[in-house]
């Protein structure tokens, strides 16, 4: 019977050449347009770590006041005194603290020239929180952080250029100009976004590749390395760092911090703990405002902070409008061509045919289409994506990428889509009375 | 005439329409959405446009930066006695027409060594916010590097040029602002000769630019927003220079400069890669994803409109098809070719004018929700809908023609014709 229907509903196709072209082609178009769109944008929101994000949590505490937060949210970053009073806690099962920052590196190499490399500051729990992946060695230990040791982790990409890959664990490289003992080296490590420094850096950046080199917070503080960004609460927003010390432990909110929280009561109880923080901060005298803090979890932070690219979002809020209208659109064409066959069902429900028979035809009608407009569609899809290098930026259209189940998704919508816009012209078509109908034909 | 035919007809119109009243409906509500969606792209795709096109009000084409970093371990005096002599050899090289030091360049916020935001006040005392604008250090070769044009007042002398560095609290004693800058903080008068504050200290405006971009480029209505001081940007961190040369081909001459920075290249550290970009890439980088929107919304929008007009030809033939009886009822009763058109452009009009109606107030919405969502993103002028709608209705006229003229076409003889 479905393979019946099925040829039917070709039949019916060959015969209003012009309206089922149309059709096939708005919904080509319309779910193709939607499918390139959502490609950028899985390319751009998608988990970076999906094995850790559901316990990773970034804590905020607000360390200037109401008058100088936006919409009463925290600031993105702590202080650091607020940084080390909650690494010193020690609340979490692991947490870091970090900050990116630049170094002048120099190793015994002296064919290799100096070079600027970013990087961060970090603290040992960074490397096994966020699952990095090392090539040779490890990160450092707990106690290298506490001894604010000369210790260095370096990317492959550096130990290529200068041990030309060679096993490097125990050489020393001068990260602006001291002495560091390289601990260990990373394996491929491109996390996009740049989750872990998001709140650190702008949006525009939350894109780049990440750093080359990571030594332990504690010796970078003491070397006096500055974030690439802090936020104080003077006139001009900007720091005055004349004074290290002054400047370490003034209000300007220049570090990042994550907790690893393994269950929903270890969350609250750090939120409880993070509140207390605040309320006796606020009891010391040092903030004059009641607690304002949060814990948000990793997805929450990057769609807090709104790390999707505008064009992203943009255009698949406009592709998804675009096939509002389309579907909009095929429920007209439906339903004149169906409205046509008026006489055909009169005939069939006379003959015998129930309204669940027509449903059945019609809706596999709609179906036919569908499948042959989802097929239009992936190769629409496959054309978009392949232009949208073009489009794009190189650093986001590098994310994007096709797999099987984009193409499935494509034919899906594509034939959910019609369906979905042939419900209702089935049933006016079903609606046909079979006396009525064939009454006036004659 | 014509217009008092196509009025008698309307009554008809209307009542055949309420037969279809979903059709009709489907089609309205198909020309509302277009006209939301595609008013509101429209202006996006205009309000980037205008957007990326601003000029930075520099010579942008025989512009180039480098960002030259400093080694470890030289203190100020060095890095100042650095830049003197680095900038005599860049005005020295072949091909270079003017050559300045800076903290920041053009257009290029995350790529220079240490922009500066700062807050303008009119009085030390200040209580109201004060003004916004972005701090550069320039010389006397800054104006000429750029390509600036000095609206008024003159440009800094060599000895009024220090050396400052990130820790230094030494106030300017002169500054050059640009224009829109000075119209910002003296509306209606003139701002030469003004004493502004600047966090530091008291400065007197010798002169103000024409027009001059600083390092922002995103925002709505600052990016022009600058204080010129004359002074050296000593941070060991590292300096900008910009360098203009005489000719566009500027190959040759950044490698040039490169060459003659590199002859004392241990005090350094450039990568010929990243660290040189001219004004024409650095455009290109900031601007590309206000690019990218503006491409992709255009092509959605002329997707929109051709599936609009599209739907529009298919219903339109649709009913044309069903209506071919009382089409030829109509013709044999003395209608002409002429009235069976207007009917249909009536019809068509009727209906996206309802869609219209409907469209402008979804089209508002739109934009509000969307001003929310997004920033930096303007309030639509109304006259961008209404624009929009004329497109729609023309758009309509135009889709309906087709199968208009083939009603047209339909013999009276039909009327008589068992089908």
């Amino acid at each position: 019977m479905w393979g019946y229907y099925v040829a039917l509903a070709l039949r019916s196709s060959a015969r209003s050449k012009a309206l089922t072209a149309l059709v096939i082609v708005l919904l080509a178009f319309g779910v193709s347009a939607c499918m390139v769109s959502y490609a950028v944008f899985r390319a751009t929101t998608s988990d970076p770590i999906p094995s850790r994000s559901a316990h990773l949590y970034v804590p905020q505490i607000d360390n200037v006041g109401p008058s100088r937060t936006w919409q009463g949210q925290p600031p993105n970053m702590l202080s650091y005194t607020d940084a080390v009073a909650l690494w010193q806690a020690h609340k979490a099962r692991r947490q870091t603290l970090l900050y990116p920052t630049k170094w002048q590196v120099q190793s015994d190499n002296r064919s290799v020239p100096a070079m600027s490399k970013t990087g961060d500051a970090v603290t040992a729990d960074f490397f096994p929180m966020f699952d990095v992946p090392f090539r040779f060695g490890s990160g450092w230990a707990a106690n290298d952080d506490a001894q604010h040791a000369n210790v260095a982790v370096i990317s492959r990409r550096l130990n290529e250029k200068l041990f030309s890959g060679r096993n490097s664990v125990g050489q020393e490289i001068r990260l602006d100009g001291k002495v560091f003992r390289i601990a260990g080296v990373l394996d491929d490590w491109n996390p996009k976004p740049r989750f872990y420094d998001i709140g650190n850096l702008s949006v525009g950046d939350a894109f780049d590749d990440a750093g080359d080199i990571y030594i332990p917070f504690t010796r970078a503080s003491d070397m006096k390395k500055n974030s690439r960004y802090a936020n104080c609460p003077t006139a001009t927003g900007n720091a005055d760092t004349t004074d290290w010390n002054a400047y370490l432990y003034s209000e300007c909110d220049r570090i990042g911090a994550w907790v690893e929280l393994a269950t929903p009561a270890d969350v609250k109880r750090y939120r409880d703990y993070l509140h207390n923080y605040a309320g006796q901060q606020q009891r010391l005298g040092r903030f004059s405002w009641p607690p304002n803090v949060r814990l948000r979890n990793l997805m929450d932070w990057m769609a807090y902070l709104r790390v999707t690219p505008k064009a992203s979002s943009l255009s698949m809020l406009v592709s998804a409008s675009f096939l509002l209208i389309v579907l909009v659109n095929v429920v007209g064409l439906m339903l004149a061509r169906f409205m046509r066959r008026a006489p055909e069902v009169g005939i069939r429900r006379a003959l015998g045919a129930s309204r669940a028979a027509v449903y059945r035809q019609f809706l596999i009608e709609g179906a036919t289409v569908g499948v042959i407009g989802g097929v239009l569609g992936v190769v629409l899809t496959l054309l978009g994506i392949w232009g949208s290098g073009t489009l794009f930026e190189p650093k986001i259209a590098r994310l994007v990428h096709v797999d099987a189940s984009l193409i499935m998704l494509t034919v899906l919508l594509a034939i959910a889509a019609t369906v979905a816009s042939a419900l209702y012209p089935t049933w006016r078509a079903a609606q046909t009375q079979p006396a009525w109908q064939i009454k006036i034909n004659s | 005439m014509a217009l008092t035919r196509t009025f008698m007809q309307l009554r008809p119109v209307v009542v055949a329409l309420g037969r279809h009243k979903v059709a009709t409906a489907l089609i309205v509500l198909q020309v509302a959405l277009t006209l939301a969606v595609a008013s509101n792209a429209l202006f996006i795709v205009a309000t980037r446009i205008v957007h990326m096109s601003r000029a930075t009000g520099t010579d942008e084409a025989h512009l180039f930066v480098i960002r030259n970093k400093w080694t470890i371990g030289q203190n100020t005096s060095r890095i100042d006695a650095n830049i003197r002599t680095d900038l005599d050899a860049l005005r020295h090289v072949e091909g270079v027409r003017d050559a300045s030091s800076s903290n920041a360049a053009p257009l290029l916020y995350a790529y220079s060594v240490s922009p500066i935001p700062t807050r303008v006040k009119l009085v030390p005392d200040q209580t109201t916010r004060p003004q916004f604008a972005m701090l550069s250090f320039a010389d006397a070769h800054t104006i000429d590097t750029l390509g600036v044009s000095l609206v008024a007042g003159r440009n800094f002398r060599p000895d009024e040029v220090a050396a400052i560095g990130p820790d230094d609290k030494q106030a300017a004693p002169v500054v050059i602002v640009t224009r829109s800058l000075a119209d910002k903080l003296f509306p209606g008068s003139s701002a030469l000769g003004k004493t502004i504050y600047l966090p530091d200290g008291p400065s007197t405006i010798i002169g103000i630019l024409a027009r001059l971009q600083g390092p922002l480029s995103w925002t709505r209505s600052s990016d022009g927003d600058n204080v010129l001081i004359p002074a050296r940007h000593v941070d060991p961190q590292g300096v900008m220079y910009l360098v203009r040369t005489d000719s566009t081909a500027m190959k040759p001459v950044i490698a040039a400069t490169l060459k003659a920075l590199q002859e004392r290249g241990s005090v350094r550290i450039i990568d010929p890669k990243d660290d040189v970009i001219t004004l024409y890439q650095a455009r290109e980088r900031i601007y590309a994803s206000d690019r990218s929107v503006t491409i992709l919304m255009s092509i959605v929008c002329g997707l929109l409109l051709s599936a609009t007009a599209g739907g529009i030809v298919g219903l339109s033939s649709f009913w044309v098809g069903q209506r071919r009886k009382q089409i030829g009822i109509r013709r044999s009763l003395g209608a002409t070719r002429g009235d069976i058109l207007c009917y249909f452009h009536a019809e068509n009009l009727l209906i996206v004018g309802g869609g219209i109606a409907l469209g402008i107030v979804l089209a508002i919405l739109t934009n509000l929700g969307l001003m929310k969502a997004f920033y930096p993103m303007s309030r639509m002028p109304l006259y961008v809908p209404f624009l929009g709608a004329l497109l729609l209705w023309l758009l309509g006229q135009l889709a309906v023609w087709g199968p208009a003229r083939h009603a047209a076409k339909v013999p009276p003889v039909v009327a008589i014709r068992a089908e």
